[in-house]
């Protein structure tokens, strides 16, 4: 009897909320529909939702621009959903998504099986940092070749020759060198083994480049905290990660010599330097691994939002190249504070030209100026 | 035995039409019903999962044939698959957890359902089913920050130096490698054998503990020669759930195991699990065979349990017969 009077009781409390939500809302719709009557513009119109899915490596980045967008653009609701590239271009391809985003740019293969014109667009640039733990050697200097057989396992000690070489006057222990690699595929991969395999002959014969490769050495950590975690961790370990990763925990980051010479350490501004190294083509798509200059760091990449350029539907084309214009602008002052580096004027200007030809039928989307 | 009599008279009867004819009730025909399509529901998910893993993996099936499983090359730019380590690597590190975590969480039930004073018994029991609670990334993290170094500093060079002659042991000492993936793997399958193994000894009638104290037998020789020989078929059950979940784990073994597609003796050396290289390559994998291959591999992930799954319940039937006391 208790129990059931105790159910009672929560059943009457449930149905009063219910007829209490009920009058409200009966009340509210009036109300609402009146004020937006009175208004020129309507109070609340209706929100106009994108979504998007692709690169986990611009994530921290995009994340920010969505949330900053939506302040200033209440009824506009952009979701990204980092699933990863190939998920990215999957999800454009079959039209689940409004923009899909790729570290690396598709392959004439993945692009001839879209249903249509898929368009590069370059959002930002973003660095791999080479980290290490051997806290002896505070500013470690790697030729690419002595990197790339690090990478192959020939090169197993700190103090091997080939290390030695160019680190004339610093102490290197004759500790083990613990080799980390990523163990899910990731562009941040594709970047880095990009870089190997146009430093190294051995590497191209061997490994290759690409998401995920058959690695000679080392062991797999999941993901950049993962493989962030293991350098931090195992004394003598050596890894790639992206670099707001190696920044925030403060990992110890080696400077790569690079084609002019000279030994560079991971920062936005040289970055920036290599990106302005090199001539944007039309299709919006470059590699800037070893780009020349001297301040040029040499393991740098654009990565890049994918959209049609025949968007299936008009207004929702219009709303997303409305925020990729203000991504490519005022979106462009955030990327420094997350270690991503802003794009150089000339490739923004590549990208609005490119943002004014995309069309949906005959209507053409973006109208801003 | 009068139970009997019921059941056969209760079975005696399930013609469909004589129920409609004249005994039907409308509430038990739609509860059969339903129970039957729930049942069957069941069996259709797992025959769709069967075929579209199988739609799936067909351009690897045919590139590679029966190779796959016995290849142990797996580059993905080269676009050369083969399944083997992973497959040695799953089996290995399953049953490597369920060695460790079978004493123990028979130590762990034995000790809440016969040793432990009254008042203890709950709140252990629940903290032993909180473990089950706590998601496998966290598992996986606590086993990158706590667990690898603490195997690398403190338990490896001791395995190494006492047990080195072995193969088993050999080798550098890193911390991530099949070794850790087991004992992350054991802690996650203990609170589940644990848990299913105290039911299955509470459910151990008291007049079989209570005739063999009387009896004489020590409470050592009442464990082990009336309450575990009893409980015997129901505790080989909780090893297979335990088996099942080890199998299938995915984050916790990815974080710790190094993954590395190799077979090597050494238990300190990296290794791979089927699960882990779905889940590490299939978001980034865009080659068709690359992704086939992943679907091969799920395919096969399938067919390793449901043989691990045969073996265990021959198993328990070599044991208990086939028609024992399976509860």
């Amino acid at each position: 009897m208790k129990d059931f009077s105790i159910v009672t009781w929560v059943l009457a409390g449930l149905s009063l909320v219910a007829v209490g939500c009920k009058g409200g809302s009966d009340q509210g719709a009036p109300q609402a529909a009146a004020s937006g009557a009175a208004a020129s513009e309507p109070a609340k119109p209706t929100t106009t939702s994108l979504n998007g899915a692709g690169a986990t490596f611009p994530n921290a980045l995009y994340s920010k621009w969505t949330s900053e967008y939506n302040k200033l653009h209440p009824d506009v609701q952009i979701n990204y959903q980092p699933i990863g590239s190939g998920g990215g271009i999957a999800k454009i391809r079959d039209k689940t998504v409004d923009f899909g985003a790729t570290d690396s740019p598709m392959s004439n293969e993945e692009a001839a099986k879209a249903p249509g014109k898929l368009v590069h667009l370059p959002m930002t640039i973003g660095a791999v940092a080479i980290a290490y733990n051997v806290p002896e050697v505070a500013d470690l200097k790697l030729e690419p070749a002595a990197l790339a057989d690090i990478y192959l396992g020939t090169v197993t000690k700190w103090n091997d020759p080939k290390i030695a070489a160019s680190n004339a006057g610093t102490k290197l222990p004759a500790t083990p060198i613990v080799v980390v690699h990523r163990s899910d595929g990731s562009g941040t991969t594709a970047v880095f083994t990009g870089y190997l395999s146009k430093s190294s002959k051995d590497w191209t014969d061997k490994v290759g480049a690409g998401k995920s490769v058959k690695w000679p050495a080392g062991q797999g950590m999941p993901g950049n905290p993962g493989v962030t975690g293991r350098v931090k961790d195992s004394p003598g370990a050596i890894g790639y990660v992206d670099l707001a990763d190696a920044v925030q925990n403060k990992l110890s980051m080696a400077s790569l010599k690079n084609p002019a010479g000279k030994f560079v350490k991971p920062e936005i501004a040289a970055i920036s330097a290599a990106a302005a190294g090199v001539e944007m083509p039309d299709t919006l798509y470059t590699s800037i691994i070893n780009a020349p200059g001297e301040t040029a760091y040499p393991i740098s990449s654009f990565t890049y939002i994918l959209v049609y350029e025949d968007m299936p539907d008009a207004a929702k084309g219009k709303v997303l190249t409305t925020y990729l214009w203000w991504a490519v602008h005022d979106g462009q002052n955030m990327s420094e504070a997350l270690n991503y580096a802003p794009l150089p004027s000339a490739v923004v200007g590549k990208v609005e030209a490119r943002l004014r030809t995309l069309h949906s039928g005959a209507t053409v989307l973006y109208s801003g100026t | 035995m009068g139970d009997k009599n019921e059941l056969s008279l209760i079975r005696a009867q399930p013609r469909i039409l004589r129920r409609l004819g004249r005994e039907a009730n409308p509430g038990d025909l739609v509860f059969r019903a339903l129970a039957t399509l729930f049942a069957a529901t069941v069996i259709g998910v797992v025959l769709l999962m069967v075929a579209e893993m199988s739609r799936a993996s067909v351009a690897s099936i045919k590139a590679f044939g029966l190779g796959f499983i016995v290849s142990q090359e797996w580059d993905p730019v080269r676009e050369v698959f083969g399944a083997l380590p992973f497959i040695y690597g799953t089996v290995v590190s399953s049953l490597l957890a369920v060695a460790i975590a079978v004493p123990v969480s028979l130590g762990v039930a034995l000790f809440l359902t016969e040793l432990a004073p009254k008042w203890l018994r709950s709140p252990l029991a629940s903290m032993v089913e909180l473990l089950a609670a706590v998601p496998s990334v966290v598992y996986g993290l606590w086993g990158i920050f706590g667990l690898a170094p603490f195997l690398r500093e403190h338990v490896e060079p001791v395995l190494a130096s006492t047990l080195g002659f072995l193969p088993l042991f050999q080798g550098p000492h890193q911390g991530y490698g099949m070794l850790t993936g087991g004992v992350i793997l054991a802690i996650m399958i203990l609170p589940t054998i644990a848990s299913v193994s105290r039911e299955v000894l509470l459910a151990v009638p008291n007049f079989f503990r209570e005739g063999a104290l009387a009896l004489g037998a020590t409470q050592w020789e009442a464990l082990r020669d009336v309450i575990l020989p009893y409980a015997r078929s129901g505790l080989i059950g909780a090893v297979i759930l335990g088996l099942g979940r080890a199998l299938g784990e995915t984050m916790a073994v990815t974080m710790v195991i190094g993954n590395s597609p190799e077979i090597k003796a050494s238990l300190f050396a990296p290794s791979y699990t089927m699960a882990s290289v779905i889940a590490n390559e299939f978001a980034e994998a865009t080659g068709d065979l690359h992704l086939a291959s992943l679907a091969e591999v799920g395919l096969l992930l399938f067919v390793v349990t449901l043989l691990l799954n045969v073996v265990a319940r021959l198993l328990v039937w070599r044991v208990a017969g086939p028609t024992g006391n399976t509860r």
